[in-house]
């Protein structure tokens, strides 16, 4: 099989399939790689382009800026820590599921994981705030109001909250490939069931956790949009103090600097990954075991046994206190609690939206559509709104058509390079949005691109590329090259087998490539904070000004237009693409 | 197979999920150190049976009897019976020699037993050399000694095999059935053994308990089976068989069955006159212009050479194909050839249609 559709393929196809990988490269290397390293160079010159260590000196010499670091990687580590302890129950239930149910309970964790991050934080201020939900049930209940936002605890709540959809994501597949029979099979030679899931599924779901902790653990680091709204000055993260230098000092080099000490902690965090568990674990499914060294498989083996021995005491006790019936229901009980924490949230932002008052209170004392109506009668907001469709469709349409190109010439050729090219592909994903911000606003300053349409429609194909390349070329992998062939044979030139055979075949993984380009560009803050240069204002932009200067129910109008849309696409892409997401 | 004592005890059996029965009413009793297979067709109910047996699925009614206590409510883990997987079920995770002390050390033996239990168990498929592989580094037939030998070392008190070499080729599989019967023979173990495989059936078991659709064929060793199959299912499931429809007969000339114009000389048979009924005769008990009771004619359509033996296949006017198996060194007939048939009225059962 592999010989008849490889060879032939790439005999014919090889000087093309070049071809269709060059735009991809080509956008990357000039418009992200060539920014990203731009930032290195930049940190090594003074402000009267010198080269100097001045900046480096700085941030070692300020206990502020290490203590920003400090903060940055605690909450970071606490973050991905919770999501994977909180999300492993789930992925373990899930992955006991039939199929069908297990892609129905898959909608709800979907559903937060494509929600924009302004919104889930926007309904985390509404819920946690003084006069917020909970505050009100304190307050029926008799008790004093709580001041929980401004603290450590508000924010690792929000980005637990934010973070969890993707732990969950990420383990899922891993975990679904354990064969559960194994669990049986520790039961049959005598092992307490809680026992047996310690020994057996716990370390063969380890690469999945494993990835889980390291995506969510980098994601967080680069975080500010949570810290910012939930948190005080006391968490500060190393983001919000690049925006600040940038926004309020113009100070560039020494924002570069920063950029490359987050830069550097997302890269030692990988090559700690890679020397503990190697790379190959991140791509998800192999249950395998590399030969790790003896002394650190003992010890894993000896922390398991010791955690099987305390579950199965624990587990032994609850039987004996617990009636039967309540312990076959723990599990569901508990994941309809995780699935209610990620979706209640979010849920809290749609009354609100149609409050008749001129407060954010919950439950609200009356029902209107005057902030709908403020909404679509302010300029501002409009031009936002219009603005990031614009973005969104063109961003979308390129990087669809550029990573399905990528991803078609990738899968027809068996180049050295594959793996090079792959990981080029999905850099975007690793390098934490705000660097890459502060990179792209470097270079487009020069290049005449600031505050235009244009500059936040190349920095958004560059940020979905990884989402159409990946979506397309999972796809691809299971195509049947036999055929283009067999449309060759018959006749077609090769741009008709590709319009008449290939692309109808793969005409779902294209829809879901566009739509999750869609969303991501529309959802998308970042970048629009440091290109947009306060003209080209995005609704993401707009909501996060409005956040800032006053909060009113129309920023809840907007998130419910945000939210409504991202739902609705992912709602379209699950039906046209089948299983492949995210 | 020293004492006979009642080792298992299946009373009253069942599974039904919803409407459909997985497996009806069951009735069924394995004496210590014997070996018995559940033979029959996907969906017959044997996996069923089995994984009722060792505790996975919980039976819908019925009790299971287990040297003498009742382990119907008892959990997998403390049934002390031991499960080999058709797939293996090795944990990849852990080494050879620690997936053999994995048993043990649920159990809480000391360090030192476990140690030498698994240099046992490993000499005992003679695998000593693998014990620090991983079973991804091993070939399909080794992975199964592993399985074996983790079963073996804890000396369960039954073990039940479900389908455990399906998944090996031919050559192999052969191998180790022997390899299997003489674990049984040294070990003296208690064996359920599930197979679809009627061969494997006959090779392996000191008796079969054949199902079909849920239910209980038969149960009898391999020889009977063969030669007093008492159902049409259990005479084609096993082995090749000549069956033909007909109605049982009076006794004027010793028992006889009617099929269509002619009647045919049988064994003794249980059956009232006029029953519905079915005459079975082996293949190897027919031959070609031979001295036996009972003779048909027909033409000769395929021969097929078997290497020791030749089989005939013969279409008879009255009753479609008839199949004989002939030596291999007598002559053949040619295609075409119209021959007579016989066989002795002894070689001849009567079954339930």
């Amino acid at each position: 099989m592999m010989h008849l559709t490889q060879l032939p393929a790439q005999n014919r196809f090889r000087p093309s399939a070049i071809w269709m990988i060059v735009p991809a490269i080509g956008l990357l290397a000039f418009f992200f790689l060539w920014p990203v390293l731009q930032l290195l160079t930049l940190s090594i010159y003074d402000q009267n382009g010198a080269l100097s260590g001045d900046n480096y000196a700085r941030i070692v010499s300020t206990p502020l800026y290490l203590r920003v670091l400090t903060v940055t990687l605690r909450i970071s580590a606490i973050t991905a820590c919770l999501s994977v302890l909180l999300g492993f129950p789930l992925a373990y239930w899930m992955a006991g599921l039939s199929p069908r149910a297990r892609s129905r309970v898959l909608i709800f964790v979907l559903i937060p994981f494509w929600t924009s991050y302004l919104v889930k934080t926007f309904a985390w201020m509404l819920v946690m705030g003084r006069t917020g939900v909970i505050n009100q049930i304190v307050g029926a209940a008799g008790g004093e109001p709580l001041s929980m936002l401004q603290g450590e605890g508000a924010v690792i709540v929000g980005m637990v909250h934010g973070m969890l959809p993707l732990a969950v994501l990420t383990m899922l597949p891993v975990v679904t490939s354990v064969d559960m029979r194994l669990l049986q099979a520790s039961q049959t030679l005598g092992a307490h069931p809680a026992k047996g899931f310690w020994l057996t599924f716990v370390p063969l779901s380890l690469p999945g956790l494993t990835s889980a902790w390291l995506l969510t653990f980098i994601t967080s680091l680069g975080f500010f949009i949570v810290p910012a709204l939930l948190g005080g000055p006391q968490q500060t993260f190393l983001a919000q103090l690049i925006i600040s230098q940038i926004q309020q000092l113009l100070n560039f080099a020494f924002a570069s600097t920063l950029s490359v000490l987050l830069l550097g902690a997302t890269f030692i965090a990988w090559l700690a990954y890679d020397r503990l568990f190697g790379m190959s674990s991140l791509s998800g499914g192999a249950t395998v075991p590399r030969s790790q060294s003896n002394v650190l498989r003992l010890v894993g083996r000896k922390i398991l046994s010791v955690c099987a021995a305390v579950s199965q005491m624990i587990a032994s006790a609850a039987e004996w206190i617990l009636p039967a019936g309540i312990m076959s229901r723990l599990a569901p009980m508990y994941c309809g609690l995780v699935l209610f924490f990620l979706a209640a949230p979010t849920l809290v932002v749609v009354p609100v939206a149609f409050t008749s008052s001129s407060f954010l209170d919950f439950p609200p004392a009356g029902y209107s559509l005057r902030w709908f109506d403020l909404y679509l009668n302010s300029p501002l907001w409009i031009n936002a709104t219009l603005n990031s469709f614009v973005i969104g469709f063109a961003s979308a349409a390129i990087a669809t058509i550029v990573g399905g190109l990528a991803a078609l010439g990738l899968a027809k050729t068996d180049m050295r390079w594959k793996g090079a090219i792959f990981a080029l592909m999905l850099s975007p994903m690793i390098v934490p949005r705000i660097v890459y911000g502060v990179g792209l606003m470097y270079l487009f300053a020069g290049l005449g691109l600031i505050g235009t349409r244009a500059g936040l429609i190349i920095g958004h194909v560059i940020l979905a590329l990884p989402f159409t390349f990946v979506t397309i070329a999972a796809v691809l992998k299971n195509y049947d090259w036999r055929l283009d062939q067999a449309a060759a044979t018959l006749g077609a030139a090769r741009l008709k087998v590709l319009a008449r055979v290939t692309v109808p075949l793969t005409k779902g993984a294209l829809i879901a490539a566009f739509l999750f380009a869609f969303i991501t560009s529309f959802d998308e803050l970042t970048l629009a904070i440091f290109v947009s240069g306060g003209i080209m204002t995005t609704l993401p932009k707009q909501m996060w000004d409005d956040m800032f200067l006053q909060l009113n129910p129309t920023i809840a109008a907007a998130s419910v237009v945000v939210f409504a849309l991202a739902l609705l696409l992912l709602l379209v892409a699950e039906r046209v693409g089948g299983k492949k997401t995210a | 197979m020293g004492e006979c004592a009642d080792k298992l005890q299946v009373r009253g059996i069942a599974k039904r999920y919803g409407e459909i029965d997985a497996l009806l009413p069951t009735d069924l009793t394995i004496s210590s150190g014997e070996f018995l297979t559940l033979l029959g067709p996907s969906g017959s109910g044997k996996t069923t049976l089995l994984q009722m047996i060792c505790g996975l699925v919980p039976p819908s009614q019925g009790r299971v009897i287990i040297d003498g206590q009742d382990q119907t409510d008892t959990p997998v883990h403390k049934r002390d019976i031991g499960l080999v997987f058709q797939h293996y079920a090795l944990f990849p995770h852990l080494t050879v020699a620690e997936n053999i002390a994995f048993p043990l050390e649920m159990r809480g033996l000391r360090s030192a037993d476990v140690r030498t239990k698994v240099n046992d168990a490993l000499e005992l498929v003679r695998l000593s050399e693998l014990g620090t592989r991983f079973p991804r580094e091993l070939s399909g037939g080794q992975q199964q000694r592993v399985a074996l030998a983790r079963c073996f070392v804890y000396q369960p008190s039954v073990i039940l095999m479900d389908e455990p070499l399906g998944a090996l080729d031919r050559k192999l599989r052969e191998h180790l059935q022997v390899e299997i019967k003489q674990l049984h023979r040294k070990t003296g173990a208690t064996i359920i053994y599930v197979t679809h495989d009627q061969e494997e059936a006959l090779a392996m078991s000191d008796r079969i308990c054949l199902m079909n659709q849920a239910r209980v064929e038969q149960v009898a060793s391999p020889r009977d089976i063969y030669a007093r199959p008492e159902t049409s299912f259990a005479a084609r499931f096993i082995g090749t068989s000549n069956v033909l429809a007909g109605k049982a007969e009076g006794k004027e000339q010793g028992p006889s069955v009617r099929c269509g114009s002619r009647s045919f000389g049988t064994q003794a048979h249980r059956f009232v006159e006029g029953e519905d009924v079915a005459l079975v005769v082996r293949p190897e008990a027919i031959s070609l212009r031979g001295e036996g009771e009972n003779r048909l004619k027909g033409r000769v359509i395929e021969t097929i050479f078997g290497g020791a033996d030749v089989s005939v296949l013969a279409e008879m006017e009255e009753y479609g194909t008839l199949i004989c198996r002939v030596n291999a060194t007598s002559t053949t007939p040619a295609l075409g050839e119209v021959v007579e048939f016989s066989w002795p009225s002894s070689a001849a059962v009567v079954v339930r249609r």
